[in-house]
């Protein structure tokens, strides 16, 4: 019913046309049928307005309001208080360590990543699924399991403790195992993102750089790389934000020494369960603060990924 | 540069792809290698390549210039390649596209800036793309993003130029363009040059020889006319042209259909055997009258005058339907419809004796 309305639009709007635009929205008006009829796809009013209701309810009363009282909480007691938990030794040291973790597992994982999807995407060997099973293995555990992995593995009555110990090693309730339990629980972030692109994109443009007579490694960087950066960007935010805000598997190895072992997220449970109330939220403030970062460039890189992938689309249809 | 392929076999699996293929280009040619999917003739392109590697076997040899290449990397063979579906680099421009393969030199061999830039910009003025060189793959159509991946192809100076498909993914009119286009191309610039073709008119149209491939193997290598009018297998025949399949017997070096016979030296023999006449629609003539001479009765049960010859199609009694392929006048003049009896006269027959090797 609204076409046809379309069309009269539309045809006014040819290059010469004079009718000015008030002109053209009475004739839209004119147009609409007095009785609207509902179109084979669409809904009731009730049921669409009522879903509207329940998701917008949802968000408010799961994310809206926990992100809001957050800061509320933060700066309950001014604005002198909440910048007094961040000046505080343990708190720095948290924020350290969680920068230290991310930066040194989030472009390990870059490599992995690629590493991982390049061989999946182009190349075909045996145990390939097997492969690509395993890497989804993080996300199907749960965290803690995760963590306890590696106490089992390098912890003091761990397989490979004693050795460890010999040597002068710790791993378990130190530096080093934080980052392990990191990298661990957020490799598949990278890879997941790049691998359905790459197999989409097959190897053809790899031939043809190496017909043309590039080398591997000019083939990677000039044309297999540049091909999913945006999906690269897109799995590296969410590496980060995971790798920042991730708990269960570091609680277990962290050993929660307070100014040593502390990452962000045990900082905060430390300081609610101290009861002071004010600094735990001012520090989770900045964890929040981070996911709203990470969402932002989400929402960024996510539109880049889709007009560039619907333009090829688009175009390849007319000759 | 001439290319010799000496007993290639190349399995998938267990999907044999080419079984013991040989064949020689000769310099500046451009062979066709017609067949249907599945025959072998793009695996034998990428074999040429080098993005394949034939089966293990001593016997095996790949020849450039007389020189083997067999073992050598696709990189350093000297090959231009074009995919079917044109494999542009998306993220880099037409210019940068056609540069790629200048500027991925060693730095000891790599031509400067200003030399690579005359370089494309002649390229682009070739294939009829000047003004296009900051536009991205996705802003060309398909016909003029295979000219591109042509350009890209040839820009590194390669000793031959390997054409898979190139134009199967275009509609018909730009394909028919692009095929003429690249007739002239090569007229020009005479690069050793094989084409990876299903589409039997593209390849009697453009090549200077024909390979037509079926199962694997080599069935033909002609010239066009060669390949059309001389067959050499029932395959070559079936798969080249439109074609009316007829069983006979055959004996004492005659073949005969109802009350046409047609000459057979090859057999000699004095006992029956099976043999199958093949008759294309434009070797048959239509008489309304018998003549002297015998031909076979039989009954018009369509037309169709469309196109720039017109078509008839006939039964006749112990065969299934005969079509016929008049030109124009000739179809006014005789004013068939359908229900009328004519007399067909064969001008061209050729007879195979399936299983009989001579």
């Amino acid at each position: 019913m609204s076409g046809d309305a379309k069309v009269a639009r539309n045809d006014s709007q040819l290059p010469g046309s004079q009718q000015p635009a008030s002109d053209l929205q009475a004739d839209v008006k004119i147009r609409q049928p007095a009785t609207r009829f509902r179109g084979a796809t669409e809904e009731p009013v009730w049921i669409r307005y009522s879903l509207i209701f329940l998701t917008v309810s949802f968000l408010v009363f799961f994310l809206f309001l926990p992100l809001l009282s957050v800061f509320a909480e933060a700066f309950r007691k001014g604005v002198n208080a909440y910048l007094a938990a961040f000046n505080d030794r343990a708190a720095l040291a948290a924020i350290k360590l969680t920068l230290i973790t991310a930066a040194i597992a989030v472009p390990l994982n870059i490599v992995f990543g690629l590493a991982a999807s390049w061989s999946i995407a182009k190349f075909e060997f045996w145990g390939k699924s097997f492969l690509l099973t395993l890497i989804d293995l993080p996300f199907a555990v749960s965290p803690v399991i995760s963590g306890l992995i590696f106490v089992l593995l390098f912890g003091a009555q761990g397989l490979l403790g004693p050795w460890l110990t010999s040597q002068g090693i710790q791993i378990i309730f130190a530096v080093p195992g934080i980052v392990i339990a990191t990298i661990f629980v957020t490799f598949p972030f990278v890879a997941r993102e790049i691998i359905p692109l790459m197999h989409e994109q097959g190897t053809e443009e790899e031939q043809a750089a190496i017909t043309l007579g590039a080398n591997g490694w000019q083939t990677f960087w000039y044309v297999t790389l540049p091909n999913v950066r945006w999906a690269l960007l897109y799995g590296v935010i969410l590496c980060n934000a995971r790798a920042m805000g991730e708990f269960g598997a570091v609680s277990v190895v962290s050993g929660h020494l307070r100014g040593k072992t502390n990452t962000l997220p045990l900082h905060v449970e430390i300081l609610h369960n101290e009861f002071n109330f004010v600094a735990a939220f001012a520090v989770a403030s900045l964890l929040a603060l981070l996911g709203v970062v990470t969402l932002a460039a989400k929402i960024y890189v996510e539109s880049r990924v889709r007009s560039t992938s619907t333009s090829e689309d688009l175009s390849s249809l007319d000759h | 540069m001439s290319i010799e392929v000496k007993h290639l076999s190349k399995t998938f699996g267990s999907f044999k792809a080419l079984e013991d293929v040989s064949l020689r280009v000769n310099d500046g040619e451009l062979v066709a290698l017609l067949g249907p999917s599945g025959s072998g003739k793009t695996t034998l392109l990428r074999i040429i390549a080098g993005l394949e590697t034939p089966d293990p076997n001593p016997e095996s040899e790949i020849l450039f210039h007389e020189a083997h290449v067999t073992a050598s990397p696709v990189g350093k063979r000297g090959v231009g390649f074009v995919f079917q579906h044109y494999a542009l680099f998306r993220h880099m421009s037409v210019y940068d596209n056609i540069a790629f393969g200048l500027r991925v030199r060693p730095r000891a061999n790599r031509p400067s800036r200003e030399s690579i830039r005359d370089r494309v910009n002649h390229l682009l003025k070739l294939i009829q793309l000047e003004g296009f060189g900051n536009r991205y793959p996705s802003q060309l159509s398909g016909g003029q993003r295979q000219r591109v991946a042509l350009a890209r192809a040839i820009a590194v100076e390669p000793q031959v130029l390997l054409l898979d498909e190139p134009f199967g993914a275009l509609d018909a009119k730009v394909r028919k363009g692009l095929r003429d286009w690249l007739r002239r191309l090569h007229d020009e610039i005479h690069l050793t040059s094989v084409l990876v073709t299903h589409d039997q008119e593209e390849a009697l149209e453009v090549a200077d020889r024909v390979v037509v491939m079926n199962k694997a193997k080599i069935e033909q290598v002609g010239t066009p006319e060669e390949v059309f009018h001389q067959p050499a297998s029932q395959f070559v025949m079936e798969f080249l042209g439109q074609v009316n399949i007829f069983r006979c017997r055959v004996k004492a070096g005659t073949a005969s259909l109802g009350t046409l016979t047609f000459e057979y030296p090859n057999y000699q023999e004095s006992s029956e055997k099976d043999a199958i006449v093949y008759m294309r629609p434009h070797d048959l003539e239509i008489k309304r009258r018998q003549r002297n001479e015998p031909g076979l009765m039989a009954k018009v049960s369509r037309l169709n005058p469309a196109g720039a010859f017109a078509r008839v199609f006939l039964h006749a009694d112990g065969v299934d339907e005969i079509q016929v392929e008049l030109p124009q006048d000739q179809y006014r003049e005789l004013a068939l419809s359908p229900g009328d009896v004519v007399y067909v006269y064969p001008k061209n027959a050729r007879v195979f004796v399936p299983d009989f090797v001579i």
